[in-house]
């Protein structure tokens, strides 16, 4: 069986062993929903006051809000394994068991849990793409869609990629590191509005040491069919999202050193 | 030709020194000094395929590290070591598809999943075909008496059915070698001698190599024995590694030395229970 069917063996056990506290699985569904929902309409009474946020619209803002929370949604879903590894594999001793089957540790850790209650913030998220899509009045030909896709794409790459690095540190810390949690959800928060209207360094901050804008921001401009305000060329819009794969790349390289220094010393 | 081949096998831990009180805890955030525990230290041996041996010593003479090593999720710091031609540690896919390993402490199984679901997941994970699959996972299942338990989920087992099912777990893709680390730990008598009857059979009739890492002498019906012992029975200090390629006499004189720490032990408890009750007594008149 290839990876990708042990993959999806793994996501029915997971999905199984959750399954056996249903009333738990649809009122954790439910209040992510509703808590992360808040938020958003939140916004929307702020923009009924003042119109527009440094020029952009509350359909605008929305198209960014909606995709970049679905990205972190699904990349929340599956990748538990790592979210959890410092407390869970590392301190325990547990994370023995895996390189002790013949399967890549990435794959085992992805297969430990499949998170169903992340739908609430999927759902949320697609919520709020589908109002932005409605006010907006875009035409979705093939290249839209296709780069709306490998926006969500590249973003569950990229927040994927965060989450294997803060399980890399805990390689050598034991403890998940807090400060990974700023730049996952304070990532999302970030790239919720439109990435220009922060200040240079934070912009700077969050394309050139995380390709976080390249997930979110840029991409979207592209689609919206607007000139990018900060001068982009519109051809590395369309290229942006590749770099949340790279950014992924690069951090299971780091896994990679993480478990031979792990193979060295036990602990 | 030995199956298993250790040549001056040896792990050094580097342990970061924890200084006191809270000057101490700051400055461990800046610089650490390092302290260099020993924990194998010059282990050579070769087995042959279908031996059955024992590791044994007391706690911290090594005998998880040498497994982990043999398992090859842990790197030596220095020594060679061939099982069946892999190196473990830098072939680990291939050399763990043919090896099968119970830890005593920790289950291979999935905690909220009934037993079955975890053999199946296994099957797949270790890539075993459903016609070699049924009858291997049938037979284990009926020589460890499993049956009733399948169907139960993981955390709702005792510690003993726990322990067989995981046994069977490490055996479904038929593996040539067995490693156990402390498979008898915390178990009552009968599920003791169960398992021990089962371990014997597995390497009598299928001719499973089987290393058993374990306090219990007992455990071992074994014609090996390799003795693993801390120099002065204190863990910070270096370890001298005895091996024993071991003739019936070595067997046995390891077993006394066993079987006469216990009797000083329970002699130590008597003493120290008739010296209470004698001061009960005094308090009490």
């Amino acid at each position: 069986m290839g990876a990708l069917g042990l993959y999806a063996r793994y996501a029915r056990a997971s999905i199984k062993g959750q399954m056996q506290y249903p009333a738990s699985f649809v009122f954790l569904t439910l209040g992510q929903f509703l808590s992360t929902i808040v938020e958003f309409i939140g916004i929307a009474a702020l923009f009924s006051r003042f119109q527009n946020l440094g020029g952009w619209t509350l359909a605008q803002v929305a198209l960014f809000y909606g995709t970049v929370n679905i990205s972190f949604a699904l990349a929340d879903m599956i990748a538990r394994g790592f979210d959890v590894f410092g407390p869970l594999f590392v301190k325990t001793g547990e994370f023995d068991r895996l390189p002790l089957r013949p399967r890549a540790t990435v794959l085992q850790l992805l297969g430990h849990e499949v998170r169903l209650m992340r739908l609430g913030r999927f759902l949320q998220g697609a919520l709020v793409l589908a109002i932005a899509v409605t006010l907006l009045d875009l035409s979705w030909g093939l290249p839209e869609i296709t780069l709306l896709l490998c926006t969500i794409g590249g973003g569950v790459a990229f927040f994927l990629g965060l989450v294997v690095l803060q399980a890399t540190l805990a390689f050598w810390t034991v403890e998940s590191l807090e400060v990974a949690n700023t730049l996952t959800y304070g990532g999302v928060t970030a790239a919720q509005y439109p990435i220009e209207i922060y200040s240079n360094w934070f912009r700077q901050f969050f394309t050139f040491v995380v390709p976080l804008s390249c997930v979110a921001y840029f991409p979207i401009v592209a689609i919206l069919g607007i000139d990018d305000p900060l001068g982009w060329p519109r051809w590395f819009l369309y290229l942006s999202p590749l770099f949340g794969f790279l950014f992924l790349g690069i951090s299971l390289l780091t896994w990679r050193l993480g478990k031979r220094h792990y193979a060295s010393t036990g602990s | 030709m030995p199956q298993i081949n250790v040549q001056d096998l040896s792990k050094t831990y580097r342990v970061a020194e924890r200084r006191r009180g809270l000057v101490g805890l700051w400055r461990g955030l800046f610089y650490r000094t390092h302290r260099e525990i020993e924990a194998l230290k010059g282990v050579s041996f070769s087995l042959d395929r279908g031996e059955l041996v024992g590791i044994i010593g007391p706690n911290g003479a090594g005998k998880s590290t040498l497994i982990k090593i043999l398992c090859g999720i842990l790197m030596p710091s220095s020594g060679a070591c061939e099982i069946d031609g892999r190196v473990p540690w830098t072939d680990r896919i291939r050399h763990v598809a043919r090896i099968g390993v119970v830890f005593g402490q920790r289950s291979q199984l999935w905690w909220d999943l009934p037993v079955i679901d975890s053999f199946n997941l296994l099957r797949d994970i270790y890539r075993v075909p459903e016609v070699r699959f049924r009858p291997t996972a049938e037979n284990l299942i009926s020589l460890l008496r499993i049956e009733q338990l399948l169907h139960q989920p993981v955390r709702q087992l005792s510690l003993g059915q726990r322990m067989r099912c995981d046994i069977a777990a490490a055996m479904l893709h038929s593996p040539s070698i067995l490693f156990l680390d402390e498979p008898t730990i915390g178990l009552d008598a009968n599920s003791k001698l169960a398992l021990r009857d089962f371990i014997k059979n597995l390497n009598r009739d299928n001719g499973v190599t089987v290393i058993l890492a374990t306090h219990d002498v007992q455990d071992i019906g074994a014609q090996l024995l390799l003795l693993l012992q801390p120099l002065a029975g204190l863990v910070d200090i270096p370890y001298r590694i005895y091996f024993a390629h071991l003739s019936a006499g070595a067997a046995i004189a390891g077993i006394a030395l066993q079987i006469s720490w216990t009797v000083l032990f329970i002699v130590l408890g008597r003493l120290l229970l008739m010296h209470t009750m004698r001061r009960i007594q005094i308090q009490g008149g």
